[in-house]
């Protein structure tokens, strides 16, 4: 599964452009943005809800949305300890992505030299097929988060090296040159003009990045975990339990779209002046 | 004489051959205009003058001292000429006075003495109540304003200034042009400018040089003796009008051999 949301990375580049966010606080923005995706949700609901009841599939082969309801209030407990071990995976997997891929970018970006003896392999790095190497790597350390880590790192730092990269080549070149009229050295220049153009590629990044984490550690406890939402579903699955498993990826999608708000919100306040008026 | 540049020669690593031998002179607390056809090379000098770029020819003085002996030119003039490139070049995750101020930031002023020392300026630069605000709040002449502002405080007693008024409409030009020339009466630096515009040219200078076509060169100068201090009214009178045409002659020459020759 990760292999997919991999290659998904390589297709796409691993990129998105960066585009200004719009100004906040317009009326019909909130409409649009809450609204209209609440609007087709339920309209999906309505659909599933009824195509199952008209259908007469059984619950094992095919839920309906209130049996997945039913299942989400059932294993509540379990489903939020499972949670919690598989957002914290998520939370140390991504952190450590992020103060990999930049860090990797900032050398790249340094030096021709550098970029030329690194940048092949980090993509190298994205051809790995995780399902071979992750079992080597529990055989490496266990069943602790190590592995966990190891894999949600490796899927999710190369969107962000690719983007900060980009970001910090992307400065316009008259503006170092003015800065080196003024006095700038090559610190000053990173400090004031490259790394501050970075940041919205860095988010864009980051954004690629959330949603390919928690696939990535939903893979990473099937090959080598005792606990968490991917070893859930995997239990339940056995069980032919398939309203549970439903309801256990549904929690999954919700840490999703948290972990993508969340950087959404980090972005408005890292890059305030990212915004344009529309 | 401040600033002297001996026959400046520029090719470009693609062949491109920019500037073919360039000499102008300026002395110290003169203000002299280079006009010439677009594409003539007036950026690549600016950016040569400005330590940005190697000169394939020639070399350049500054205070009378060659830069170019041993060193290349680069390493001795970046950094001591103050440069307004052709775009403003303002941060956008900057205020305008944090952009204004790059130059003093850099010289290693504290923030405070630097901020104080902007505000001191921004009325005379017709940024009064824009301090804080982002660049995208700004009007095209206010963008070139703090762009001038931003030259102004590095403090460079030589300044080098691109077009500055050159995305302006007419009656803004004209405005900022008598207010580029109080600015100047009153703090006497020596500013060499590059226009497209020939009364621009004519209204604040000392000296004009007209460039011919690629590759660039001198074609003639033109001495500007009108009495200062001068306001737009000058602009009318006949000597101001015979010197305009003195110009326009070779410039026009020029541009229609460009046009004959592409
Ligand atoms: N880095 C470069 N590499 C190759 N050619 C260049 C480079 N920079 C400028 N040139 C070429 O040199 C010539 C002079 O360019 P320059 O920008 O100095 O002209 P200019 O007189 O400032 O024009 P304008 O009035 O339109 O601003 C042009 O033909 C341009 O294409
Ligand atoms: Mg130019």
């Amino acid at each position: 599964m990760s292999t997919t949301g991999t290659r998904l990375a390589l297709a796409l580049g691993g990129r998105l452009e960066p585009r200004p966010h719009a100004a906040p606080g317009r009326r019909r923005g909130v409409v649009g943005r809450v609204l209209a995706p609440m609007v087709v949700g339920v309209l999906l609901l309505a659909l599933w809800q009824s195509y199952v009841a008209l259908s007469g599939v059984r619950e094992g082969t095919f839920p309906s949305p209130l049996e997945v309801a039913d299942a989400l209030v059932r294993d509540r407990s379990l489903l939020l300890s499972s949670a919690w071990t598989t957002l914290s995976e998520i939370l140390l997997g991504y952190g450590v992505a992020i103060v990999v891929g930049i860090a990797l970018a900032t050398a790249v970006s340094s030096s021709r030299l550098i970029e030329r003896a690194i940048y092949p392999w980090l993509v190298v790095s994205q051809m790995i097929p995780i399902p071979a190497i992750a079992p080597v790597v529990v055989l490496w350390t266990g069943f602790d988060i190590r592995p966990k880590l190891i894999v949600i790192a490796l899927v999710t730092f190369f969107p962000i090296a690719v983007n900060t990269i980009d970001g910090l080549r992307a400065t316009d070149s008259e503006l170092v040159g003015l800065l080196r009229t003024l006095g700038a050295g090559r610190l000053d220049v990173f400090r004031i003009a490259r790394l501050p153009n970075a940041l919205p590629y860095v988010f864009s990044g980051l954004r690629v990045s959330a949603a390919f984490a928690v696939i990535a550690a939903v893979f990473a406890e099937w090959v080598g975990s005792t606990s968490g939402l991917g070893v859930l579903i995997l239990d339940y699955g056995n069980q032919a339990a398939t309203a549970d498993v439903f309801a256990t990826v549904f929690v999954l999608a919700l840490i999703g779209v948290a972990l993508f708000a969340a950087v959404g919100i980090v972005e408005r306040l890292a890059v305030p002046w990212w915004q344009v008026e529309q | 004489m401040k600033l002297a540049a001996e026959g400046l020669a520029k090719r470009f690593a693609g062949g491109v051959e920019a500037l073919a031998d360039v000499s102008i002179e300026l002395a110290a607390g003169e203000f002299v205009s280079i006009v010439g056809p677009s594409g003539c090379g007036k950026s690549t000098l600016l950016a040569m003058l400005a330590g940005l770029l190697e000169p394939s020819a020639g070399r350049i003085l500054l205070d009378g001292v060659a830069a170019r002996d041993g060193v290349a030119a680069r390493d001795g003039l970046l950094g001591r000429i103050g440069y307004m490139p052709q775009r403003d070049l303002l941060m956008e995750w900057r205020t305008t006075l944090q952009n204004a101020t790059l130059g003093l930031e850099l010289a290693g002023v504290a923030r405070a003495a630097a901020r104080e020392r902007a505000l001191a300026e921004v009325g005379r630069f017709g940024l009064a109540g824009f301090e804080d605000r982002r660049p995208s709040a700004l009007s095209g002449g206010m963008r070139q304003r703090a762009a001038l502002l931003r030259t102004f405080l590095a403090g460079r007693d030589m300044m080098v200034l691109d077009e500055p008024f050159g995305a302006l409409d007419a009656l803004t030009r004209e405005a900022m042009r008598e207010w580029l020339l109080g600015v100047w009466e009153s703090d006497r630096k020596t500013i060499l400018l590059v226009t497209h515009d020939v009364e621009e040219a004519v209204f604040l200078s000392d000296r004009v040089y007209v460039m011919s076509g690629r590759p660039g060169r001198i074609r003639t100068a033109v001495e500007v003796s009108l009495p200062r201090p001068r306001t737009l009214e000058l602009t009318a009178t006949p000597a101001f009008a015979e010197l305009k045409a003195r110009l326009l002659a070779p410039l026009r020459e020029e541009a229609r051999s460009a046009l004959g020759s592409a």
